[in-house]
């Protein structure tokens, strides 16, 4: 066991790098802010996907929901939210919005949002947690795009010409590094709100329904509610996610930013498993080694990008499942405290398991 | 939307056009989804890439009809070369994942179907394309309902590829090893039958029937890139609903959905019809997921 002062010494170093780092690499910032909020992603994910084992295809409906809901509080407090998105940035009136105005449409905004995107988890998982495996993870996927095409047609929110969040008044200075700030701030309060709630009986309880639904069940334990408990957490970070990215972006298209089952919604998946899913760290780990990856690539990949990504799922899920965490507890059981038989190893039972 | 009924029900015939048009396609999806249906009763895998082969198989018939070949030959070329791709496809991946566990499957499905899509959008470009097989339109009761005369083909065929296909799963030595390993993977390695090599045949076969498909599709309707999750979601939502093994269940609910979408599509407006399918997946999961709760069973 390593001493607490190196466990502390890490953290601290993590947070100083990450505060330094939009001052040494200003260049880079939206990137960097966009890296937090993978993190966010990928580690919410990973609370269902991983710990509890039911693969969702459908979380960015969350991510949609608070980037929608915030863009529209933020609009919505000052003008008529209609007239805003059929002006699109032309038309008779202009719509500017002050440093307060700004500041107060952000703070509205994104909790509305993190809570429009609970409720709709707990409304949802409500009706389709109950269902096992593939169907869950299919009907998620169905989830993902039906909300997709719905905001797509929706006149209200833009439809299909997608939606600007308001403009920044210049006294915010620099929107990247303000955005980099609260994304950070963001995926440090996840960090630690999940880092606490796996040391509780909620991450047994999860656990156990990974490893054996039935069994967890006639042990007495209220499944459906404890899988919608979770969920509605996930999705509670991941709206606040939402409202930050949309803001970060600058443009709200339905299927390709809200929505974005193409892109995020398969990101996500991706970073918990290169990480290592069931851990702490690893979708911490697969988000920085995807984002940098994906940042320093893609301008060479043009065109090709998304073939890329394909293969990539594909190699990654076929020939390294553990992910990187689970390929270090392999090599070094030790440093991760087992002593457990090769037989009982915790992996093993995820394997058996759908 | 309440317009929209309201014609429906002042005007029976248009329900009709619909309701005959929507049966039409219907054939193509049940089609689909009896591939679907194989895959996943003999390999336990659900092919996420189901819609790709459908939409690669339509580019098939696309392509012969730019270089001037009659478009209906792309339905047999089609079958054959995407059987191939299904082939190939499964001693590079797809073998990899026969055994493992059901995320595993899925995840790498995706993905391939990603690549697929990808692939397609760079080799044939992201617009809307259709195969002219330069045939007519039958019209009925005074030309107000309109039933294209390749739909009526499409349908045809459809229906013989289908009666050929379950003739052939039940007759053929190669079919009656596929069932076998349906049954039970292990005792049919035990009684001499190569597994691999079934599995490797039923992941070709499903690829060329959903190629054939795809050919009608580009010929009767209209094909691009990123249709193809649309048929993947639509072959899956009918083999639930039907049930593995239940052909008779599989074409009810192939025509059903056919005829569903698009009366759903005239009364909610064509920017909603996708929409419309998707939610159906999930009301019919739920609703399926609500009654067997009832009975304190769940879907495995």
């Amino acid at each position: 066991m390593r001493a607490p002062y190196a466990k502390f010494a890490g953290y601290l170093a993590i947070l100083l790098v990450g505060l330094a780092a939009p001052l040494l690499f200003s260049a880079y910032q939206s990137q960097m802010a966009e890296l937090w909020l993978f993190i966010v992603f990928a580690l919410t994910w990973d609370l269902v996907g991983g710990q509890m084992g039911y693969n969702s295809f459908g979380n960015v409906v969350f991510l949609g929901i608070g980037m929608y809901a915030c863009a529209a509080v933020q609009v919505g407090l000052f003008y008529e939210v209609s007239t805003y998105n059929n002006a699109r940035g032309g038309g008779a009136t202009v719509f500017t919005f002050d440093l307060g105005q700004y500041l107060e449409g952000l703070a509205i905004g994104l909790p509305v949002g993190a809570v429009l995107a609970a409720i709709a988890a707990a409304i949802l998982g409500g009706l389709v947690l109950g269902m096992r495996g593939h169907y869950f993870a299919i009907c998620t996927l169905g989830l993902g795009i039906a909300a997709g095409q719905i905001a797509n047609g929706w006149e209200w929110i833009g439809a299909g010409s997608g939606m600007v969040p308001p403009t920044p008044p210049a006294a915010l200075g620099d929107l990247s590094r303000f955005y980099y700030f609260l994304a950070m701030a963001l995926a440090i309060a996840t960090f630690l709100v999940l880092r606490w709630l796996y040391t509780t009986r909620f991450r047994l309880a999860i656990n156990a329904i990974r490893d054996n639904e039935d069994k967890a069940e006639s042990m007495g334990l209220k499944t459906t509610r404890i899988k919608v408990m979770a969920w509605v957490i996930a999705a509670f970070f991941l709206g606040i996610a939402g409202g930050l990215l949309g803001n970060l972006k600058r443009f709200i298209d339905p299927i390709d930013t809200a929505f974005a089952g193409a892109t995020f919604g398969v990101w996500m998946v991706l970073m918990a498993i290169l990480g290592g899913k069931g851990t702490l760290w690893g979708p911490v780990i697969g988000a920085a080694v995807f984002q940098v990856v994906k940042e320093t690539t893609w301008t060479y990949l043009l065109g090709w990008q998304r073939v890329a990504l394909g293969l990539l799922i594909v190699v990654i899920v076929v020939f390294f499942p553990q992910g990187i965490m689970g390929y270090f507890r392999e090599r070094f059981p030790a440093r991760f405290g087992h002593r457990v038989e090769e037989a009982a190893r915790p992996d093993r039972a995820e394997e058996t398991t759908g | 939307m309440l317009d929209n009924i309201q014609i429906l029900v002042q005007a029976p015939v248009i329900t009709l056009d619909l309701v005959l048009n929507g049966l039409l396609i219907g054939a193509i999806f049940a089609l689909a989804a009896y591939g679907m249906a194989l895959v996943w009763g003999v390999m336990n895998i659900i092919n996420i890439t189901q819609g790709e082969f459908v939409i690669l198989g339509g580019y098939v018939a696309v392509v012969m009809g730019m270089y001037g070949l009659p478009p209906l030959l792309g339905v047999p070329v089609a079958a054959i070369l995407l059987f191939v791709l299904g082939w190939a496809l499964y001693h590079t991946v797809i073998f990899r994942i026969v055994d493992r566990d059901l995320f595993t499957s899925v995840l790498a499905t995706f993905g391939i179907s990603i690549v697929l899509q990808q692939l397609m959008n760079t080799v044939f470009g992201g617009d809307v394309q259709i195969a002219d097989a330069g045939l007519g339109t039958v019209l009925l009761m005074d030309g107000l309902v309109a039933l294209a005369e390749i739909k009526l083909l499409a349908f045809a065929l459809a229906a013989v590829l289908g009666a050929t296909l379950v003739v052939f799963l039940k007759r053929s030595r190669l079919g009656q090893a596929i069932r076998a390993t349906a049954q039970n993977a292990r005792a049919a390695r035990v009684l001499g039958i190569d597994t691999d090599r079934v599995y490797a045949a039923t992941y070709g076969l499903n690829a060329a029937i959903c190629g054939a498909c795809g050919a009608l599709v580009a010929m009767a309707y209209t094909i691009h890139p990123y249709l193809g999750l649309p048929y993947t979601i639509r072959s899956f939502m009918i083999v639930v609903v039907a049930g593995l093994g239940n052909l008779a269940g599989v074409i009810i609910a192939g025509l059903g959905l056919g005829a569903a979408e698009n009366v759903a599509g005239f009364v909610l407006g064509t920017q909603f019809q996708l929409a419309f399918v998707f939610l159906l997946l999930v009301v019919v999961l739920v609703w399926r997921n609500w009654r067997l709760a009832r009975r304190r069973e769940y879907l495995k």
